[in-house]
């Protein structure tokens, strides 16, 4: 009896991805046809009652999202769907696209229907290759079937989705730096407010939201928003897709009901470590979520315990945790858009100040300045980037900082200033 | 007609197509990367300036405005790599190719470069060539695969 | 209404009002960097944090008020935040404050002045970059850039060129011209709206104070200055006087105390612009010649419709603008009749503008296909230089006059600076000209003031012909692409690059906003309607001029002296 609970991941084998006709045998598309014999408003209701929240790390209440675009006078709307999942440690929406690609479109519809939106952008990462080639032919088979394009099951509404592509840039998976790129322009995030839903796409009413996201919508409609959400925890309902990696026996995609213990999930699921090792570290979300030491883990997944995005990164008794928050570090310094100080900054400073440490030749004060830069960064920054950058320094520091204070230089030294 | 007019027809002229045109032109020539020449003719193409389409181009990983391999070899530096042995293959590839993390091989054939993760963390370490992600890498498999791209010229 | 506090204090806002407006209507203090007014808000250099009553960090640049809204703007949190983000811009900018332009004036240096940074905490990553300063007009130095974006949304929105902008990601950021190239005659008009608008001294006029020095001290030479309009209605500011203060005359004292032989107005050769002009036009509208017609006196432009419209060409007059028309006449018609030697004659020109230095050095601008007419151009920020550095006292100083014989001048040209000063100064005389009878009323207000493209009709000689007048580059843009798809109704247009004509110029004071503007265009339309002569063929130096030395408009020594061609360029 698995502990998994498999609903978004139940034709994952099962069924052929590039054919239409088996994910309609399995049960596709029924929720769009009786979603388009139903009110908006009582569409919203189910995703309300569902208490569905984002999935790509954010988790914001999706139903607001719908309310807001529905609320908004202008009339122009976008349906965007960020398929840009760069968070390392995450492959769960390529599995739902390159295995099980209809049921993120059925959810895309169902949301246009509710918004009246006219247009929809599935945003995939440059490096997705084959999820892309997938996605535009199920897009194709959608379209020959009238679920997408003019007169959608002869409802009178329209409603078409268009494919784009990322060109290397993690922080296209922040929600303005990816209306930025699907603009033509480099990915660099905007103020908010304004928000997508008032202010997305051209400046037009956008709801941006997650693969995995819209995966759901039709599963809530079938199986009704109550029942849906007598599944998970208080805050946190339905199941996540979590994406097991690292020094992991058995690396992979595996659906859950939030609340499981996350310990369960990394024996049961995950196999524990590989090859007999022992346990060290967990890291939760991708690379901008906490770490935990191994005897930390003892708790449940959902959002109020940071699962994020979903990924569990296991890393056995060979790891440094200062070499992993160096490697997190590059990578955000690299990905770093440059547009505010402090992240553009600030990255590098964290790296060459992580790298000293590495080196044994961090001095205490450069260490407490690399803490009052991540406090900064977190408060200051502009986008999500910045601002959750400096978290596996700060969760770090929390749960091995004796570690990493001893293997500071034993001298101060004004080399630094 | 040239390639890059080809490339420029296949997407509305709007300059939210950028990105696409810049990505199919890399694909469709031998060197995958933008000349300026190439740049001048798509800011006239969409009414833009040349300095808006190279800042574009200078922002995204995947779009280079120097000259690069016929193959990008894109070896996956983040964590979850990193765990599984990634450095090892970056060493081994680096002997193989014989170049470092930046270059380009003798004869033009391969650019060795580090990316950051390609989600394909469950098959970790990997690479990615072109359209191709290469997964559960090891020394043996890295030969072959280089060999695969070294015949095919 | 919104009511919110700050600090405390009880406030009353409007509904959609930042709480950066906000706290500036109240007279409270927030520091900023990457904001600039009128520009559109992109909230990256973070200085402006302050604390909202839900514990967050907010940019008050950004934020807008709400109702309950309690914000604290000095809490030690907001402190610790905007000196961790102004050390790390310091981490990585060329700090040698004492040997650059902007030292004492540079908005950085207040903010960490105020702060109280003693220290860095973060060690330099600064990396010496490479100065361009390949063009006459402006200077770009990447090594004091701290990416605030201010100059890219000038250019690109403003300006509507885009010639420079982000380049590269992450730390690698820099600001830029396309494919890693200089600014160049090719896609840069030199305008200088982005040297207006930078907080430091990475975008600067290129300073040429010491070449005016060392000729005011070559006693061999004989130096002469001519004067923009738009200076005498902006130095003042420059000086410390309020916007818009009219110092014409402590202008000339000035100008007189630095050792200037002779100060002349550039309005004089204004008036002979309009006679030129409108001959022009004129002969264009009866005879035949391209039309509609465009004004030729705005250097940007030129070089915007050499770079874009090149088939365009044609329309523009080809009349030379003030500036070189005064520096042709200096070296012949002024040199002979003082017997002075060309070559010991050096002639210097105050302007509000960059491209005027770029101008100058044009291969067309110089009678004797050697020296340059005009030797060099200042701006009014470095006029201001040379004051200080003189230590003149400027409010004290003695109203003098323009020196004669070229310092009558009339209303019309006066209004040069402004946007709509052309046109109206040209209407004033062409209608006068071909209609054969005074105008009833000489001021035409459609012109005047800061709309983006504006229109006049006008009764010529029993036909009712249309006029337009534009500023700023993205908006002449929108009339000039009616003239090349030949839809264009107007007969005569008059294009400045800058955002309210010359007084707007990238050359003025630091901190020029559209609200300055407007005070410098009313001075401007003041100084013309307390002068006794208000039409350009009313001045008697002139008629003199045409009599004594050029004949007769358009003729053969105003051609060769006068007039210019034009460069397709790209």
């Amino acid at each position: 009896m698995t502990m998994e609970k498999r609903i978004l991941t139940a034709r994952f084998g099962k069924i052929d991805p590039l054919s239409i006709d088996d994910y309609i045998a399995n049960g596709g598309y029924k929720a769009l046809a009786a979603a388009v014999k139903m009110e908006a408003g009582s569409i919203i209701d189910e995703i309300e009652t569902s208490k569905l929240r984002g999935r790509g790390g954010a988790a914001f209440p999706t139903f607001i999202k719908l309310k807001a675009l529905v609320g908004e006078k202008e009339k122009t709307r976008y349906i965007v769907c960020n398929a840009d999942e760069g968070e390392p440690g995450n492959f769960k929406d390529r599995h739902l696209m390159e295995q099980d690609p209809h049921q993120m479109l059925e959810g895309m519809i169902i949301s246009a229907y509710v918004t009246q939106a006219q247009k929809g952008y599935i945003y995939i990462r440059g490096e997705y290759d084959k999820s892309m080639a997938i996605v535009k032919k199920a897009l194709a088979q959608a379209r020959e079937k009238g679920y997408l394009g003019k007169n959608i099951l002869d409802t009178g509404f329209d409603f078409d989705i268009e494919v784009r592509s990322g060109a290397g840039a993690y922080v296209c998976g922040e929600e303005f730096a990816l209306i930025e790129s699907l603009e033509g322009k480099a990915g660099r995030s905007r103020p908010k407010p304004p928000f997508p839903t008032n202010a997305g796409v051209f400046l037009k009413p956008t709801m941006l939201n997650n693969v995995e996201t819209f995966a759901n919508i039709p599963h809530i409609l079938e199986m009704g928003g109550a029942e849906y959400a007598k599944i998970g925890t208080e805050s946190s309902k339905g199941t996540k897709l979590v994406s097991i990696s690292g020094n992991a026996a058995n690396r992979g995609v595996f659906e859950v009901p939030f609340g499981v213990s996350l310990k369960d999930a990394i024996e049961k699921l995950g196999g524990g470590v590989a090859d007999g090792r022992q346990l060290k570290m967990v890291q939760l979300s991708g690379a901008s979520g906490p770490i935990l030491p191994a005897d930390k883990i003892d708790i449940p997944i959902d959002f109020d315990h940071d699962i994020g995005a979903g990924a569990i990164i296991l890393m056995d008794e060979r790891t440094d945790i200062v070499d992993v928050l160096v490697r997190h570090a590059e990578f955000f310094e690299h990905e770093s858009c440059g547009k505010c100080t402090p992240c553009r900054e600030g990255n590098l400073h964290l790296v060459r100040i992580l790298r000293k440490v590495q080196a044994g030749s961090a001095t205490a004060s450069e260490l407490k300045a690399a803490e009052n830069l991540a406090d900064a960064m977190i408060n200051t920054s502009l986008c999500g980037l910045g601002q959750s950058a400096p978290v596996p320094l700060a969760t770090a520091l929390a749960s091995f900082g004796d570690q990493i204070r001893d293997s500071l230089a034993q001298t101060e030294t004004k080399e630094n200033a | 007609m040239s390639v890059l007019q080809k490339i420029l027809n296949q997407n509305p002229k709007t300059e939210d197509y950028l990105i696409e045109t810049l990505l199919s032109l890399q694909e469709a020539k031998d060197e995958p990367y933008i000349t300026e020449e190439e740049i001048a003719d798509i800011a006239e193409h969409y009414g833009i300036s040349p300095t808006r389409v190279s800042s574009v181009a200078s922002f995204y990983t995947l779009l280079s405005l120097r000259p690069r391999g016929k193959h990008i070899v894109q070896v996956c530096r983040d964590v979850p790599c990193y765990l599984n042995g990634s450095e090892n293959i970056l060493e081994a590839i680096k002997k193989n190719l014989g170049c470092d993390k930046g270059e380009t091989t003798d004869d033009g054939l391969f650019t060795l470069e580090e990316t950051s993760c390609l989600g394909n963390c469950d098959g970790s370490p990997t690479m990615r060539i072109g359209e191709e992600t290469y997964t559960n890498l090891d020394t043996k498999k890295v030969e072959t695969i280089l060999a695969k791209y070294r015949e095919a010229k | 209404m919104v009511e919110l506090k700050i600090n405390n204090k009880p406030i009353k806002a409007e509904k959609g009002q930042t709480i950066l407006e906000v706290a500036r209507d109240n007279n409270i203090d927030i520091p900023t960097l990457c904001y600039y007014p009128d520009l559109d808000i992109h909230s990256e250099c973070r200085v402006c944090v302050v604390e909202d009553d839900w514990g967050n960090l907010v940019t008050a640049c950004s934020t807008e008020v709400r109702d309950g809204m309690e914000v604290k703007t000095n809490t030690p949190r907001v402190l610790e935040s905007r000196r961790i983000v102004t050390e790390l811009m310091l981490a990585n900018h060329d700090t040698n404050c004492t040997m650059c332009e902007k030292n004492l004036h540079c908005e950085l240096q207040r903010i960490a002045s105020n702060l109280g940074i003693k220290e860095n905490r973060f060690g330099s990553v600064w990396e010496k970059k490479e100065i361009d300063d390949h063009n006459p007009s402006v200077v770009r130095n990447p090594n004091r850039c701290v990416k605030c974006g201010r100059c890219i949304e000038v250019c690109k929105e403003v300006q509507g060129i885009n010639v420079i902008d982000y380049m590269n990601r992450s730390h690698e950021t820099s600001v830029e011209p396309t494919y890693g190239r200089y600014l160049s005659y090719e896609d840069c008009t030199f305008c200088g709206q982005c040297s207006s608008v930078c907080p430091v001294a990475a975008i600067t006029e290129k300073d040429e104070t010491d070449r005016v020095w060392e000729a005011l001290h070559d006693e061999k030479k004989h130096v002469v200055v001519q004067v923009a309009p738009a200076v005498r209605v902006s130095l003042g500011e420059e000086m410390g006087q309020k916007p818009g203060s009219i110092v014409t005359e402590q202008m000339v004292a000035a100008l007189k105390k630095l050792g200037f032989d002779r100060v002349f107005d550039t309005d004089f050769t204004a008036d002979l612009t309009i006679i030129e002009e409108g001959h022009e036009l004129i002969e264009r509208v009866t005879e035949g010649g391209a039309l509609p017609m465009m004004t030729s006196c705005c250097p940007g432009w030129i070089s915007y419709v050499e770079q874009n419209y090149p088939d365009l060409i044609d329309n523009l007059s080809t009349c030379k603008s003030p500036q070189q028309m005064f520096g042709a006449l200096a070296k012949t018609y002024y040199a002979e009749k003082e017997g002075i030697d060309p070559k010991d004659l050096f002639v210097v020109s105050m302007m509000p503008c960059t491209a005027k230095k770029f101008e100058a050095s044009r291969e067309e601008m110089s009678v004797t296909g050697e020296d340059p007419d005009v030797d060099v151009v200042l701006t009014t920020r470095e006029l201001g230089r040379m004051i200080r550095q003189m230590g003149i006292d400027f409010d004290k100083l003695e109203k003098t006059p323009f020196d004669n014989p070229f310092g009558i001048t009339t209303g019309a040209a006066a209004i040069f600076g402004a946007t709509g000063g052309v046109m109206e100064a040209a209407l004033r005389t062409v209608s006068e000209v071909v209609n054969k009878k005074p105008l009833e009323k000489l001021d035409f207000e459609t012109v005047r003031g800061m709309d983006g493209i504006k229109e006049a009709e006008v009764e010529l000689g029993g036909n009712k012909v249309k006029v337009a007048v534009a500023h700023t580059l993205s908006q002449a843009r929108k009339v000039v692409e009616d003239v090349k798809a030949g839809k264009s109704e107007y007969a005569f247009i008059e294009v400045m690059a800058c955002p309210g004509g010359c007084i707007g110029g990238g050359g003025q004071p630091y901190g020029t906003t559209n609200a300055i503007r407007e005070e410098r265009i009313r001075s401007t339309y003041q100084v013309d309607s307390t002068m006794k002569l208000r039409k350009s063929h009313e001045n008697p130096v002139i008629d003199q001029l045409y009599k004594e030395y050029l004949e007769k408009p358009l003729g053969h020594k105003s051609h060769k002296l006068l007039h210019t061609h034009y460069t397709k360029r790209n």
